[in-house]
């Protein structure tokens, strides 16, 4: 008899919790009318992006082609006159991308990027492909100050360390002692 | 011979506004549970399709009736097709004894607003949703499928324990009635509905019920997490769509009948008869769909306890109080 009386009052209990819900508002965010500001590190849409001088910070050194798990990156590298590399084409197929990050994480110049825009969805598979041109945007994206080619700090048959066109100085960590 | 062909045409309109309504209400159904536990659950549910989704139902059925229909290799073709139509067509039959209202005149002529007032309507509804577990059970069984035999056998034994409660919790009723016919059980209800003097044999007849039609927390049959889909796990296409509508429209049988047997059909005050019927078919639909978003699914032991050793031992009690009530 004591469990029965229990159990109703368990059911009673269950219906009045549900009963309550029902005057709730609902959480559902109603996504076409509504978009959520997302994260800045979302993983969406790639970019590449410039140096703060203007100039493209890829230097075609094939390694987030390599590390892409879907092989959905390639390019052709190339050289300027001065010798410095770049991308003659570069192409990234958004139908097979599953935007992983691990490009970004690969990059050495911080140029290929993700960002949260996530709405590229087409009709046509073959618009998906993006050629470099595509995939341009002037600005640093999440890394502003970084300019790879003055903080090298390599020996190379040309220059020594820090003397090479646009780079800084090596900078002498002991001046930052106590 | 006039007067029989005004008969005829007479049933003929009576089966195509009751079946046209039997039919536009289980689309709006899918529509109001969908709506109604959404909202038990704080979500929009559909919203997308017209304003308020209302167009949803529309949508999903030219999406059923364009989807492809498959067979699947093995299957018992002729059964495999079968089942979809005998699980439907059993739940529009019940419908055929429930009264929607009094005896109406037109031009001299009694028409009473009821199919068929058979003196053993209840028999007859009994019959037909026994009738109705050969649909789920067989079409378990063609598919070839383990998933879809496991459901096809829960099903059959659920039905088997359940049909025998909700059958006994109506003998007080038609004790009380001193009739078969459902008409007659609904006359009877003249002063104050069953409800109030057979409140167990009402709590039964509910479970029982839910059960019946296979709803949660009794979904054994279709049970997603373990069974896909259970006895309709290989369909598809309007033959799925077949079964889902014998699944509402059974929802909206057994309110009707509830209303009918306990809370006192077409009567009430003010609002004429059919729309006093169709308020509590709504009403009881509407707690079904309130216990599916409270309830967890049972496990199929404590199915057949509850059923078993709980409700029957508790419907004969109630038969044998009611008669000595009765005689005395």
């Amino acid at each position: 008899m004591k469990s029965l009386v229990e159990a109703a009052k368990a059911l009673a209990e269950g219906f009045a919790t549900t009963f309550n819900h029902l005057f709730r508002r609902p959480v559902t965010e109603e996504y076409p009318e509504v978009h959520r500001v997302l994260p800045a590190r979302t993983r969406a849409r790639i970019v590449l992006t410039l140096d703060p001088d203007g100039e493209e910070r890829c230097v075609a050194c094939y390694l987030c082609s390599a590390v892409c798990p879907v092989s959905c990156i390639s390019m052709q590298s190339a050289e300027k006159e001065d010798g410095r590399r770049y991308a003659s084409w570069f192409r990234i197929n958004f139908a097979r991308c599953i935007y992983c990050g691990l490009c970004e994480e690969a990059c050495p110049t911080s140029a290929i990027q993700l960002t949260p825009y996530f709405e590229t969805c087409e009709r046509d598979i073959l618009r998906l492909v993006y050629e470099k041109e595509d995939l341009l945007v002037q600005h640093q994206g999440k890394d502003k100050e970084y300019n790879f080619y003055k903080v090298a700090g390599v020996v190379t048959r040309l220059a020594g360390k820090g003397e090479h066109a646009r780079e800084e100085k090596p900078v002498n960590v002991k001046t930052n002692l106590p | 011979m006039i007067m029989w062909f005004a008969g005829l045409i007479l049933l003929i309109v009576k089966l195509a506004v009751v079946l046209g309504f039997l039919l536009f209400l289980a689309a709006y159904l899918v529509w109001v549970e969908r709506k109604f536990l959404a909202r038990l659950q704080i979500r929009y549910g559909p919203n997308r399709a017209g304003r308020y989704g209302l167009l949803q139902p529309i949508a999903d059925t030219v999406k059923m009736l364009t989807k492809e229909d498959t067979i699947p290799d093995g299957a018992d073709k002729g059964l495999f097709c079968l089942a979809p139509a005998v699980v439907a067509m059993t739940a529009m039959l019940m419908f055929a004894v429930v009264p929607f209202g009094p005896e109406l005149s037109v031009f001299g002529r009694k028409v009473p607003l009821v199919i068929t007032d058979l003196n053993i309507g209840l028999l007859f509804v009994f019959a037909l949703s026994s009738l109705g577990v050969y649909g789920v059970a067989l079409g378990g069984w063609a598919s070839n499928s383990k998933y879809s035999l496991l459901g096809g056998i829960r099903g059959a034994a659920q039905m088997i324990s359940y049909e025998l409660a909700l059958g006994l919790s109506l003998v007080p009723i038609v004790m009380l009635a001193r009739s078969f016919s459902v008409v007659d059980i609904v006359q009877a209800q003249e002063r104050y509905p069953f409800i109030l003097v057979q409140p167990v044999a009402f709590v039964i007849f509910m479970i029982s019920a839910m059960a019946e039609s296979k709803r949660i927390p009794f979904d054994l049959p279709e049970a997603e997490n373990e069974l896909v889909a259970g006895f309709h796990t290989e369909y598809s296409g309007i033959r799925f769509g077949l079964f889902f509508l014998g699944e509402y429209v059974h929802m909206q049988v057994l309110g009707a009948l509830v209303a009918v047997l306990f809370l006192g059909g077409w009567r009430g005050p003010f609002l004429p008869p059919p729309v006093w019927l169709f308020i509590k078919i709504i009403l009881v639909v509407l707690f079904m769909i309130w216990t599916r978003g409270t309830l967890p699914r049972l496990r199929y032991d404590q199915l057949m306890t509850l059923g078993w050793k709980m409700l029957i031992p508790l419907a004969l009690l109630n038969i044998v109080v009611t008669g000595a009530v009765v005689l005395f």
